[in-house]
């Protein structure tokens, strides 16, 4: 009981991958949002002093320079989750019904973190959603960057215009991702000390 | 090409005043844009330590950049299928009007003589005999509808015919183990591909747009189409291909664009 007790609730590998994909995620936005200002898709553009690369070219630059460490750290991740059997362990089972009482008990301010080892129905699900909507972005860039040479994602993405938007509905949902994130953080902070500490 | 964007989808009238004032200036301008870009980068903090520099350190993100770009020419000339095609279209899909683009604007599209006009020849080639536009004419040619992609994002698909420049490039006794063409235009725009781009079966010498002459606007008299890159690597108003060893760079490569630049 105590050896489980030292252990710290976040492993380093896993502590660093969560900053590294961080920073990684920023880069990605922010230089992103330079990008899509260039062409946009929809009747807006991102206010110039919160995108990064300060050009079209330095922003790409930025871009394809990010996705290197967004996609390797990725796999890092996924490889290492997948093989220690955290991945099991951490996120399943997950039932509608632990998502559903979750949830509401979240919205009226009562979900309870009495256990930081253990993730719940709400967080469970939210971590899952973000990794997966990740892997969509890094997907459908790659469509973007490589449509001829994927022909097959390519058409999964309803062609090269298809594939824009869902690279942006995806980046949009990963925003909506960090939203309720920083949120609960603030909320819990002790959390934010235990992906920095371990414990 | 890009700077302009004369894309369907936007048209603010105070935003393009100011991308006018930029086009006039854009040599000078592009510079310190590009300062600037690493300045405000450096104001975001943290990002600096990406790349392991200090945060006074603006031109070592530059060189670190850089090389990541030079890292990417590579993964994707490793990427590239020479056989894979891309995608064509029905007729009926082709965009109209087809985008007019370039780093200048179309009130200063350069008028060429096409009868006076030569193509010149040059590097690791055998024949370095000048071509007439008839004579081009007179070589094999091909059509494709296919979808241009800007570097910007947007995209459009139109009507291209000419001779395949595999065709064009053994027919000169070109080094085909070379690595790189070059490309230089009548409007001084400047460019150069991988040989393995070159010899794709949909790169092709372009005199044609839309079963018409090719029209100034889209590079008359010769252009180079290429469905497997991005916009500025398709040059307009070619007036001399040189083949060479020797990394010949870009009008917008050497201001940052990737240069492989392929889809």
């Amino acid at each position: 009981m105590s050896a489980a007790r030292a252990l710290p609730i976040h492993p380093g590998w896993l502590r660093a991958a969560h900053w590294l994909n961080a920073v990684a995620v920023l880069v990605m936005v922010a230089s992103g949002w330079r990008v899509y200002n260039a062409a946009p898709l929809f009747a807006f553009r991102f206010p110039r002093e919160i995108t990064l690369g300060g050009w079209l070219g330095g922003a790409l630059q930025w871009h394809f320079a990010g996705m290197w460490l967004l996609f390797i750290n990725g796999l890092v991740y996924l490889a290492r989750n997948l093989a220690s059997g955290r991945f099991g362990r951490k996120f399943f089972p997950l039932t509608a019904g632990d998502l559903w009482r979750d949830l509401r008990a979240a919205l009226r301010g009562r979900l309870a973190h009495a256990d930081p080892r253990t993730y719940n129905g709400l967080q469970r699900a939210a971590y899952l959603f973000v990794i997966g909507d990740i892997a969509l972005l890094v997907v459908s860039g790659l469509v973007l960057w490589k449509s001829v040479q994927f022909p097959l994602l390519r058409e999964a993405m309803g062609g090269y215009d298809g594939a824009r938007r869902v690279h942006f509905f995806a980046m949009a949902a990963l925003l909506a991702f960090v939203a309720g994130h920083l949120m609960m953080v603030a909320l819990v902070p002790r959390t934010l000390i235990a992906m920095v500490r371990g414990r | 090409m890009r700077i302009t964007k004369q894309s369907p989808i936007v048209g603010v009238d105070g935003e393009s005043a100011v991308k006018d004032a930029l086009k006039l200036l854009s040599p000078r301008v592009e510079q310190p844009a590009r300062r600037a870009f690493l300045q405000r980068s450096l104001t975001l903090g943290g990002l600096a330590m990406l790349s392991g520099c200090s945060i006074t350190s603006n031109a070592g993100v530059e060189t670190a950049l850089e090389s990541i770009s030079r890292l990417n020419d590579r993964v994707q000339g490793w990427l590239f299928d020479p056989t894979r095609l891309a995608p064509t279209y029905a007729d009926s899909m082709i965009t109209r009007p087809f985008p007019f683009n370039a780093y200048y604007g179309e009130d200063e599209i350069r008028e060429v003589d096409g009868d006076a006009w030569r193509l010149e020849v040059a590097g690791l080639v055998s024949d370095k005999r000048r071509w007439t536009l008839s004579e081009l004419g007179e070589l094999p040619q091909q059509e494709q509808v296919t979808r241009h992609i800007c570097v910007e994002g947007w995209s459009a698909i139109g009507k291209w015919g000419g001779v395949p420049f595999a065709h064009f490039l053994k027919r000169v006794g070109a080094d085909l183990s070379a690595k790189y063409v070059g490309f230089k235009c009548a409007d001084d725009y400047y460019t150069s591909i991988d040989m393995a781009t070159a010899l794709h079966p949909q790169t092709i010498l372009a005199l044609s747009y839309d079963g018409q002459v090719l029209p100034s606007k889209y590079g008359y008299p010769v252009k180079l189409r290429m469905p497997t890159k991005l916009g500025y690597k398709n040059p307009k108003h070619i007036q001399a291909v040189f083949v060479t060893n020797t990394y010949p760079g870009g009008y917008w490569e050497d201001q940052g664009y990737n240069w492989f630049g392929g889809s």
